[in-house]
């Protein structure tokens, strides 16, 4: 690392007082004892989430007294009503099923709006763009990753509903679309920021020699730009269906929330991350719902986690094939 | 890049068609971001517009009245701005050392390094939701609990959702925030101070705390401010762990419950009776919020901006 090529004693040369060098010496060592503590916060907290979330999702697999409202096989089989989760009724359904597919529905809409916009972005402020609007287009995208998920669901429930419903005509005010487009917007700048340092990881030397071959412009980015700076693209998408899937309060606002599995677009819909926000809060602690509601987060955790190791793996796979450029 | 342009003019008929595919391909790639930044403006637009009608004195200094249908948000403010406060309080310093420690200490090949940045990475991945349920399965099932079993002969008193759970679930949230954006700027910095502070007899620690650490600061104060926009935005992480519908007096104890801007939002999004009678004041609350955030995002990026030139401009 840089300035440790040489201990601080060597470098300081001269033999400083006996006090002043001990007292210098314990207080360095402490230091470095303790920066290197805290940044074990870090680690433990994943840790941490892993053991305490686990921990009480567990007994859904593992403890009787929950299984005599629920087998774990009940989460993902059809029972008599079919594919249900309905926790407050007499019978207490839990089936898992369409919260996952109402997810999945949502974010996919997301990733077909958010993919050609930012991804399109990204490439224009690359490529195309002047280099002074450079400057201000990208801080802008930026500043959209930092607009508070709740305001983006309210204006998707206020705003953004009804226009959906007025182009669309759809059945339900609140749905997979409505839902979907309000995600839109939290995941661009994601999707954004990762393609365009991809694109930017694409040395110089490519393009010039693309160039001098005859190559027009599109030619040199659809042929020579583009698949060299695909895996992090690639990636960029990874991380955007990430944040997707991961996303609560524009759901739980703009989706209606209603857990219905079917494959429509204009109806309302409920995800896993809304039916934790909403459930969690008038939940009895330690009850087989309370359980059904964190294995819920864990798999949601298990999920982004995978999905999160890979985006980083495409990226510094990209990185090193590239000769490290940034 | 910029001469790029000239080269595209070749033969005759090749020109021709490469200069349409060029502008088909400049045109779609431009409408692209054209709708993004248009997104941005018309979110902002719509806000600012049906906000700053019921922005007032009152609305920002008085409580809410009347089940919620009147009156202003001032402790919603204040529950905001306190557990913001308290968030970095813990955050700022936790992310400054472990950049410190990544940057300054950690050998280039050390393992120790690695795993704290793959889980820096993860934890910045981890959905706000499940940060909620961590407070509320860790911090209060266990740790409040025990505080309660040890301390306090079992009576529920750190047991509960409270301020000072629901900021350290914040603080780990953003932790990520300050150690990317810490990390980045003790980089900038450059290997001759580091030397120069050595050679003159400067200890290791000496040089980090007078010479890399001030150096630093534009970043640093980035990686703060951003903490703070994002920990004062979130919701998710908070409606377990201590946000309440609605408190009489302002929270005084680390574990008093608490209102909170974009929790107010959500409730008054959701379980409001009367959508229509609550919208101006919803309106209200999101401005507030954003305002809030937004301007804190701006400050943050203007800084890391100049930062940056300075930098360039200091190689």
């Amino acid at each position: 690392m840089v300035g440790s090529a040489l201990p601080a004693s060597e470098v300081r040369g001269e033999k400083p007082a006996p006090r002043l060098l001990r007292r210098s010496r314990w207080l360095e060592s402490t230091a470095e004892l303790l920066v290197k503590v805290v940044s074990l916060v870090s680690i433990l907290s994943v840790l941490l989430i892993l053991v305490f979330v686990g921990k009480e999702a567990l007994p859904v697999l593992t403890s009787a007294e929950v299984h005599k409202e629920l087998t774990p096989g009940a989460l993902l089989v059809p029972g008599a009503a079919g594919f249900m989760w309905q926790p407050v009724s007499d019978v207490p359904k839990y089936n898992i099923v369409p919260l996952f597919v109402g997810t999945l529905k949502v974010t996919l809409v997301a990733l077909f709006l958010a993919v050609p916009l930012s991804v399109g972005a990204a490439v224009y402020v690359c490529e195309f763009a002047p280099k002074k609007w450079r400057e201000y287009i990208k801080p802008a995208i930026e500043l959209l990753a930092g607009i508070p998920s709740v305001v983006i669901g309210f204006f998707a429930l206020i705003v953004m509903a009804t226009w959906v419903q007025r182009i669309f005509g759809t059945e339900h005010r609140l749905n997979v679309l409505v839902a979907g487009a309000g995600l839109t917007f939290a995941v661009c700048p994601v999707i954004f920021s990762v393609a365009e340092d991809a694109l930017r990881a694409v040395p110089d030397s490519f393009r010039t020699a693309a160039l001098a071959l005859g190559s027009t412009r599109s030619q040199t980015l659809l042929r020579v730009i583009l698949p060299a700076a695909m895996p992090g693209i690639a990636a960029a998408v990874v991380l955007g269906f990430g944040r997707a899937i991961g996303e609560t309060m524009i759901v739980v606002l703009a989706s209606g929330n209603a857990a219905i599995l079917d494959a429509s677009l204009g109806h309302s819909t409920r995800t896993v991350t809304a039916t934790i926000a909403q459930e969690l809060g008038e939940v009895v602690v330690g009850s087989a719902h309370y359980h059904v509601l964190f294995m819920l987060g864990a798999l949601l955790f298990l999920c982004t986690l995978a999905v999160n190791l890979m985006g980083e793996r495409i990226v510094f796979g990209m990185r090193r094939k590239l000769g490290g450029g940034s | 890049m910029t001469a790029v342009a000239t080269t595209t003019r070749v033969a005759g008929g090749l020109r021709k068609r490469a200069n349409v595919g060029d502008r088909v391909l400049i045109g779609l790639t431009m409408a692209a971001t054209i709708l993004i930044l248009a997104m941005l403006a018309v979110i902002l637009m719509d806000i600012v517009v049906g906000g700053a009608r019921t922005l007032s004195w009152e609305f920002i200094s008085q409580a809410p009245r009347d089940g919620m249908t009147h009156g202003g948000i001032f402790p919603a403010i204040f529950g905001t701005v306190v557990l913001t406060l308290l968030m970095t309080i813990v955050a700022v310093p936790a992310g400054v050392a472990t950049a410190v420690y990544l940057t300054e200490y950690a050998p280039a090949d050390s393992r120790f390094a690695r795993a704290i940045r793959v889980c820096i990475a993860n934890l910045a991945g981890v959905p706000s939701i499940v940060f909620g349920l961590f407070g509320l399965g860790f911090f209060i099932a266990t740790v409040g609990h025990g505080i309660d079993a040890a301390a306090f002969g079992g009576r529920p008193t750190y047991g509960t959702p409270s301020l000072i759970w629901a900021a350290l679930t914040l603080a780990i949230l953003t932790l990520p925030v300050v150690v990317v954006s810490t990390e980045e700027a003790l980089r900038s910095v450059p290997r001759e101070l580091r030397d120069g502070s050595l050679a003159l007899g400067a200890t290791k620690f000496q040089t980090i705390v007078r010479v890399i650490l001030p150096q630093a600061l534009g970043g640093i104060l980035t990686g703060g401010i951003l903490a703070v926009s994002r920990g004062a935005g979130e919701v998710a992480p908070i409606m377990f762990t201590g946000a309440a519908y609605f408190l009489p007096d302002l929270p005084t104890h680390l574990n008093d419950q608490f209102m909170n801007l974009g929790y107010h939002v959500y409730v008054l999004a959701t379980q409001s009776p009367d959508v229509d009678k609550t919208k101006p004041l919803l309106y209200g609350t999101v401005l507030v919020l954003l305002l809030l955030t937004f301007l804190l995002n701006l400050v943050a990026i203007a800084i890391r901006i100049r930062f940056r030139r300075r930098m360039a401009a200091a190689r």
